[in-house]
Order: C-alpha cells, then structure tokens, then sequence
C-alpha cells in the first residue's frame, strides 16, 4: 500500500482499471456466488419501515379527540392528529388564496358549515374579474420596478389568461404562494439555527444532503400516508423538496458576513435580536435571495410531480397531457408555468432591492397611490364583469372568469406542427434510436449488468482511495453496500448507466462549449443568460420536445437528461475560465505563451476545480433527469419509485428507492468535493 | 494631561489565546506567568496593558501586524472577552456590565470607526448613518434628520441615497465615521481607519480627521500600523510589539528618547524637525545673554520657525501663551535637529 501511494496519479488509476477488468473477466456470473452478487441482506427493511411508520401513525400514543360528525369522543394517534391539523392549516392558506383568486365556497363553510352554504344562496365568494388580477398585479410591478416589469408581468398574465389556462394557473399559484414563503421562513429559521450552534449544523448537514439528492418521487408516499391526498400534500411535498437548498444559503450567507460589519452592528448598540435581523440577515441577502429564487423554482418545478399526489393546477393539467401525448397542449401549460416561474421570480427579487425615499413628504394621496390605483382598477374590473353578463349572455362571461380551455388555443397548431415533424423526420429518427439502441445503448447496458459486484466495489472504493485517501474510500464503500444489499443492485446499475451515459456526454458538450464561449466576451454572456433562462425552467418541462421529437423510449429519456445536465457544465466552465485572476494571464502573456498555450497551460488548470463543481451539478442534474424519465420510459430505479406510489405499502419502497439514488449521487458527490476541496488547496485558491 | 478622573483606564490587561488558557488560569488562581503560557502554546494577543486616557485626548496604538493592537481595541470596545485585568470606563467596570448595560453605553458613549469601513451593504449612505440612532428607537423622522445633519458634516451631501458599493473607499470611510458620531458619543474607537486608503486621500482623511477632532474634541483611540500617521495625529502614542506596549509617551518624547531598541527602529528616519517643537530644544536663557528681537511660541514646530531663526544672528528668545520668556534657541540646536542624527555632531 505505502508503495502504491508513491506513484503518480494516472498510474494508479491505470492499475486500478486494470485490477477491474481482471475482475470482471475472472468471477463467473452465477446466482449463488456472493463475488458476483451479495444476497440482499435488507430486502426486509421496506416492510420494516412500513409496519413502523404506520404503527406511528395510527396506533402509537392514543389520545382523545372530539370527532364532531360522531358527536362523541374517540381516540386516536396523537401523531396522526398532530399533521392533520398542520394539513388543515396548509390547506385553509391554500383555499384562502384560490377562492380570492377564482372564487368559492369553502373558505366560507370553514367558518361556519355546509348546511349555512347550501341554505344560503348568496354566500359564495365571488371571483376576482381576471383583467383586476392582470391589472393589479402590473401596478405592483410598477411599483416595485417601474414600466419593464409592468409590461412584462402584465404580458404573461394575459397571455394565461387568454389563452384559457387561468384556472389551473391561479390554481397553481395559490399552491406556490403557500409552499414558497413556507419554505423561505423554515429555511431561513433552519439556517439561522445551523449558524448558531455547531451540533445542529453537523446533524442538519447530512440530512440536507440526502434530502437535496432523494428524488422528487421517493417523497410523495411518504407524504400521503403522514399528510394525505392533496393540495396540502402537493404543497408539503414541495416544502420538504424546496427547504434545504434555503437553509445552506442562509447558513452560507450568514457565514460569509465580515466580522467587522458583525463587530459594527455590535458597536452601534444592536441587542441580539437587531443584530440578527438588521445586520446579519440583509447582510447575507444576496445569498437568501438565491435561495429564494431556488425556492420560487422548485416551487414550480414540483408542479407536476406533486400532481401526482392530487395537487390541482396547471402541473395536473401537463401529466394528463403528456400521458395523452397531446404535445400541443403539454407546451402551451409548460409555457404558463415558466411565466408564472419567472414573474414571481422578478417580483421577488425587485421587492428585496427596493428603495425608501425618506426626504419625501407626501400626502395620504401620494402615499397610497398604488392601493388606489389598484382600487381603481378593482372597481373598473367589478363593472366590467357586470357588463359582461349582458353582452356575453348566457354564454362564458370573457370579462369575468374564463373557464379553461375556453380562451383562444394554439394547440392545433403545434399539435400540427408535432404531426409535420414526425412525418418529415420520424423516419431518419427512427433509424437513429433504432442504431442508438441496438449498437450503443443495449451494448452499455449490458456491460454494466455484466459487473461482478467485487469488481464494482473494487473500481469505486479505489477511485475514493486515490482521491481522498481510506477515508473517501470507506464512504464510497458504505454508500455501495447499501446498495448491493438491497434486492434492487441490477436497477441501480441501470439508473447508472444511463446517469453516466448522460453525464459524459453533457460534460463532453458542456465544457467544449464552454471553453469555446469563455474565448469572447460577448459570447461569455450570451453562454451564462442562457445558462440562466434554462435553469428557470422546471425539469420536466425538457420532456416535451424530447417525446415531439424522438417518441416515448430509452433515447427520448437519455436526450432530455443530455440537454438538462449540459447546463451547469456549460454554465461552471464558462464561470471557472472568466475567473481565472487578470494578473496570471498577464504573466502567461508576458512569458510569451499563444492563445492555445494559454487555454491549455494557465486557463483550464486553474479553473478546473470549479469545473469539477459544475460536473458535480451534472451528476446530480442527470440523476434527477433520469428519474422524472420514469413518467415516460425507464425501466430503472426511477420506474419502481413511480410504481411504489400506486402501491398501498409503498411508503418504505419509495423511501428505500430514494435512498439509494441519493446514495448514487452522494458517493459521486463526495468523490468530486474532495478532490476539487484538494486541488483548491494545491493552487491556493482558498 | 489634567486632573480629572481618566475617561479609559486599563490595568495590567491581558488577551490570552490557546485552548489551554481557561485551564490554566485556573491552575494559577488568575496568576499569569508568561513563560509558563507559552510553554503551553498560548499565545499574547495582549500583555498586561495599563495606561489611562483622559477626556478629549487622543491616544495612537501603534504596532505592526500581530503587535495586539486591534485587540487591545476590542477589549476595550468588549467586542472580545479580556482574559484578565480590569478596564474602566468612566470609571465603571467595563468587564462586570451586564449584556443591557453594555448595550446602552454602545448606545450612547461610543463610537467605532472600521478598518474595511463595515459599512451595511443592503442600505443607503443615508440609512446606514442613522441606523445607531433607529437601533436606539429614535424615530425615523428624528434619525433621519440628524443623519442628514452628519452627512453635511462630513462632505458628503448630495450622496445620501448612494449604497456603499457606489461610493469611493474615501467616501466610504467618510460615511464611517459619520456613523460612528451619529449618536454623539464621549469615546471614539477607531481601528486603522484609513489604512484602506490611497496616500494622497489618506491624507485628506488625516486633514478631515484633526478638523472634526477640533471641533468635538472626543476621547479617542486610535489605532493605526504607520508610524508618520501616529506623529502627525496623536496626543500619546503607545507602541505595541507582541502584545506588550514597549512605550507610551508624547510623539516628541519618543522621538526624542526612544525607551527600546524597537522604538528607536522607528524613530531613526524620522524627520525631527516635524515632530519636535521649540520647547523641546530650547536652552536656559543665560542672564544678559542678547536675544534677537525675533520671538517664536514655544509650541511651535521646529520646521515652521527654522528658517526664522537661521537668519538672526543672535540666539532667539522662547515666549509660553503669556509672551514670557521661558528660553532661547540657538543656531547649533537647531542645525543638529535638521541636518545631524549623532548625537556627538
């Protein structure tokens, strides 16, 4: 060993391949031979975890509950009656926000019944008139922004609205203007604790990671049998989803603060609360405010997946469609989501960075001209709608409410431009992912079915020793024997070999691109706005063109996975070369290097760490791909997650599924941190 | 300086780092035995400190990196726990206050002024300056007000709703120190304020500094690792090396008889004839000894009044405030302050 850790890096990787592959010939594929394939060992703990979750749930710690329907007393679980009442809670905010937007009775019968609603003809609440929403929300923008942002926000409401996917939208929005602020407060709190006291850091870490890296699937029995069928769960779904990568901003944020701001809100007679809330916190904004951009989109991002669990919106809307195949359709909701994703996201951010004018001294007109100007508008709206009735007649009152799929579609013509795609260029594609399948895909698969288990944990606890020393090595060996106990080690190797497939090619893509763009300004822009835009599109929304394209099988998924995971190693190539410092390139110039010597000598070895960061992201990006891949093809981990929603004990399946796809991703990403962590250190990058 | 009670009064502080430090204070009862400290991988942030500083006197900490003069300040201001020694603000306790006490003397007596500005980054220049005040509940009407009053102060009307980032490093310190006299405070920390700064602003700055100071004549200490800026500003100048203060005195008299070897390092290329005044080279005036008709105040720096006295023949008389004669300068001394650094020249 102590010989072995003297030769060069290459050297010892070129050993270990080796070793590999002598394995991989030598051990004989047969069902009781444990070098091939472990027994699963904790096939078991899904059952397991199941008969303790319900036991949880429904039997431990009775307590007595009031059940008015009964009229009578009778127990029940003190857990179940704990998040029931948090989904009641959830779920009034949710129904508050909808009914205000779209009208309704339930808010009303909250406070007093059924039989008062249904006795009284009058007691529904009406709907705001969509055009006092579109108004209302442009003044807002103005205020907060001036006339771009007004025209912009104005823009995109209408377009919804007009093109008649109002319901589901404001139904969706209800659902996002719950769960986000939800989720900000619980990550900011989480974060402030964390940054407080060292144990909550060291214990929320972990639990951050495995959560940051579970897919999105794996959450959703869980939730139903602790939470429920719908909205509500939709909403805590996406809660538990959108809350870590808020409590590592704050934490990073707060952390990132310069003592002496800290020493300076101390001096100038901060108590502890001031100091927290007036100095720490906007000091940080820059990251909470990523963090809640984060939020805001995965928020969105969990539209569709938390349809599965019965949240209504525009997300339920685009899963019908898509097991439809209406493509035309798919990409009109797909279009309002991501408007809705990035008017909130504007909102949000210009609301942070807005201005106080103190000098001025404005009446009570001035002061609240906004609230009358939106008012005014509501007023204009009320006596439009009105109107409406008598032009529209007994038909849809269009000033009002416009129903949906009633406004104008454009679906035939992209359905049309779909069917004229599949004709012209099915063929050709179908000879491709014919070719793809057979001499490509089929053969990887293959191979990778063809590890013997040793030789797999040979080749990954190697790399983990080569790269962080026995430390990484016995990380990377936990994390794969999870995996091998498990009955599902053939599907994992699955989901890894399309994870890996993708993440090649996306790095291959993405740093070429990358290092090509990074050359020119210009281009180095364009490349990051890009990059930028991208992002704020929910994953799933890279499946529709896929599936108008290339169908619903094995290359559809792959290609999806391709375009979503060249992202971030397009976006951290482009990153990690423009910030090379200006004055080693000036001393690569001055020893005379060329462009080409540059690149090669100075550029690329030092930005590689933050490259490396950017794979890391692709990892993780082509790991999440593969699993929402399961909604249209797959036969991987992924497709037993989905199955185990439908399954009446799926909660410990999901669980133990997800775990073993955050174990994937957490191996690579320990493996990639530590040797980027090294490198920075080996280049003084700090 | 004068006979009232010291504003800032330190005994024997020290500032100890290293684990080991809690354990053994313990061990000794609170005796400090510096070699065994040391032993023991503890480290000298401060070593038994003491001096006074009275109202309206400004006392430099000068000291280069690691000399434990930044921390020597954060005892003082309690930014840091002082691991032994006593300090007296105003003559109260500084270490026995309560959280709520401490919090009402930042409030109202003390002002700090930061190296890198410290300036908050989410608020205007306007808001930043009355945040001490709005932190002590003063309304915003109030606060702004006065904030508005510090900007003219300091020169920067005009900028009030620029954020930090807008502004140059000069302009952001000057924000600074409005900040820190928003809430008029008797004691004024200021931590290498202008250490950030190019030569020529920092200059300025210095220029800025002695007018406000002037003006408000507060109780400061200011920190500082150039030697040229500690002459032109202070009252007394402590030097401080490895934590210990090596010498605390008048900048002429440390000039003049520097108490280390270290000390001296610093002194040796000093101009004399900018730091020394007549006072500290006059002579006796010898009974019937003919004095030029040429007078020169006693607090009168050496290089303003050189050329003066080059050009009369006869030794020329030195007059206190009350125009009394209290010496006389002659050629010799003063060729030896401007031309000579041995002393047997």
């Amino acid at each position: 060993m102590v010989e072995l850790s003297k030769l060069s890096r290459p050297l010892q990787f070129a050993l270990l391949v080796g070793i590999f592959l002598v394995l991989c010939f030598t051990i004989p594929a047969s069902d009781g031979n444990y070098l091939w394939r472990l027994p699963s060992l904790i096939a078991g703990w899904p059952a397991a975890l199941n008969g303790s979750v319900e036991y949880m749930m429904f039997e431990w710690f009775p307590i007595e509950t009031y059940n008015p329907d009964i009229e009578d007393y009778e127990e029940s679980a003190f857990l179940k009656e704990i998040t029931r009442s948090f989904s009641g809670f959830i779920l009034f905010g949710i129904q508050f926000i909808r009914e205000l937007l779209l009208g309704g009775v339930k808010t009303i019968v909250a406070f007093t019944s059924w039989d008062f609603v249904s006795e009284n003809e009058w007691a529904v609440w009406p709907a705001l008139p969509w055009t006092v929403v579109v108004a209302g929300s442009m003044v807002l923008g103005y205020a907060l922004n001036g006339k771009g942002l007004a025209i912009f926000v104005g823009a995109a409401l209408a377009y919804i609205g007009i093109f008649g996917q109002w319901v589901p939208a404001m139904e969706t929005l209800s659902f996002v203007l719950i769960a986000a602020p939800v989720s900000v407060l619980l990550g900011v709190a989480f974060g402030i604790w964390a940054y407080k006291s060292k144990t909550t850091e060291a214990v929320l870490m972990p639990l951050l990671n495995v959560a940051q890296t579970m897919p999105h699937f794996s959450y959703l029995v869980p939730v139903t049998v602790f939470f429920g069928l719908g909205d509500h769960a939709g909403a805590i779904a996406t809660i538990i989803f959108a809350t870590p990568p808020m409590v590592r901003l704050t934490l990073l944020g707060l952390k990132g603060v310069s003592p002496e701001v800290q020493e300076a809100g101390v001096m100038n007679g901060c108590n502890k609360f001031q100091l927290l809330f007036k100095v720490m916190l906007p000091s940080a904004r820059q990251n909470i405010l990523v963090g809640v951009n984060q939020v805001i989109m995965q928020c969105l991002a969990m539209a569709v997946i938390a349809s599965l669990i019965g949240a209504k919106g525009l997300g339920f809307n685009l899963l019908l469609a898509l097991n439809q195949l209406r493509v035309g359709q798919a990409l009109e909701l797909g279009i309002c989501i991501v408007l809705i994703a990035i008017t909130l996201d504007k909102l949000s951010l210009s609301w942070a960075n807005k201005q106080i004018d103190y000098f001025a001294d404005h009446g009570f007109v001035e002061r609240h001209k906004y609230s009358l100007i939106v008012l005014g508008f509501l007023g204009v709206g009320i006596v439009l709608a009105y109107l409406g009735t008598f032009i529209f007649g007994d038909k849809i009152n269009y000033f009002y409410l416009i129903p949906h799929n009633k406004g104008i579609t454009t679906e035939w013509f992209w359905q049309a431009g779909v069917d004229w795609m599949v004709d012209t260029w099915q063929p050709p594609i179908k000879l491709f992912t014919a070719w793809l399948f057979v001499n490509f895909l089929t053969p990887m698969k293959n191979a990778y079915l063809a590890m013997p288990v040793l030789a797999t944990f040979v080749l990954f606890m190697g790399i983990g020793y080569i790269v962080g020393g026995i430390r990484s090595a016995l990380t990377v060996g936990a994390f794969t024997l999870f995996l091998a106990l498990t009955e599902w080690w053939d599907r994992a190797l699955i989901t890894l070999y399309m994870a890996t497939v993708g993440v090649v090619i996306s790095v291959i893509i993405g740093t070429s691109m990358g290092v090509l763009c990074a050359q020119n300004e210009r281009a180095t822009n364009v490349a990051l706005r890009i990059c930028d835009t991208l992002q704020t599109f929910p994953s799933f929304i890279y499946l529709i063109p896929v599936m108008m394209l290339f169908g619903v099988n094995d290359s559809a998924v792959l290609i999806a996975v391709i375009i979503y995971a060249t992202i971030p190693a397009l976006r951290y190539t482009v990153e990690g070369l423009i910030n090379v410092p200006q004055a080693l390139q000036d001393a690569g110039s001055m020893s005379g290097v060329n462009r080409t010597q540059r690149l090669l000598n100075i550029e690329i070895p030092l930005a590689i760490p933050h490259m490396m960061l950017g794979i890391n992201q692709t990892v993780i990006f082509a790991l999440f791909m593969v699993m929402i891949g399961a909604l249209i093809a797959t036969d991987d981990l992924g497709q037993l997650i989905l199955k185990s929603l439908s399954d009446q004990n799926g909660i410990g399946n999901g669980l133990m599924l997800g775990l073993c796809v955050a174990f994937i991703g957490l191996a690579v990403d320990h493996i990639i941190q530590t040797w980027a962590k090294d490198r920075r250190a080996a280049l003084g990058l700090g | 300086m004068n006979d009232q009670s010291p504003v800032i009064k330190c005994e024997s502080v020290y500032k100890i780092f290293g684990e080991a430090t809690a354990k053994l204070l313990q061990e000794s009862n609170g005796a400090i035995d510096v070699e065994k400290f040391k032993a023991e991988g503890c480290i000298f942030g401060v070593n038994s400190a003491s001096f006074e500083v009275h109202k309206g006197e400004m006392l430099v900490v000068m000291g280069l990196s690691g000399s434990g003069k930044s921390t020597l300040l954060r005892c003082i201001s309690k930014l840091t726990d002082t691991t032994a020694g006593k300090i007296f603000i105003d003559g109260e306790d500084l270490l026995a206050m309560k959280p709520k006490e401490l919090i009402e003397l930042r409030r109202n007596k003390m002002g700090m002024v930061f190296q890198s500005f410290a300036l908050l980054p989410h608020k205007t220049v306007l808001e930043n300056i009355a945040f001490p005040l709005q932190v002590k509940g003063q309304s915003t009407k109030e606060s702004v007000e006065r904030a508005a009053a510090m900007i003219d102060l300091v020169d920067l009307s005009g900028r009030e709703n620029y954020y930090p980032r807008q502004l140059s490093g000069g302009q952001q310190q000057r924000v600074g120190i409005a900040r820190s006299l928003a809430v008029e405070p008797d004691i004024w920390f200021l931590d290498e304020p202008f250490s950030a700064l190019d030569p020529l602003i920092r200059r300025e700055m210095q220029d800025e500094f002695l007018r406000l100071q002037a003006m408000l004549q507060k109780t400061i200490l200011f920190v500082t690792h150039d030697f040229d800026e500690a002459l032109r500003l202070a009252d007394r100048i402590a030097i401080m090396k490895d934590g210990v203060i090596e010498q605390i005195d008048t900048p002429a008299n440390i000039v003049l008889n520097p108490a280390t070897e270290y000390v001296a390092k610093f002194t040796n290329d000093v101009p004399r004839e900018k730091v020394l005044s007549c006072v500290n080279l006059m002579e006796k005036a010898g009974k019937g000894v003919k004095v030029s008709s040429v007078r020169v105040s006693k607090d009168a720096i050496i290089e303003t009044v050189a050329e003066a006295i080059l050009n009369e023949t006869k030794p020329v008389p030195v007059v206190d405030e009350n125009d009394k004669m209290v010496g006389v300068l002659n050629h010799k001394s003063i060729i030896h302050t401007l031309f000579g650094k041995d002393e047997s020249a």
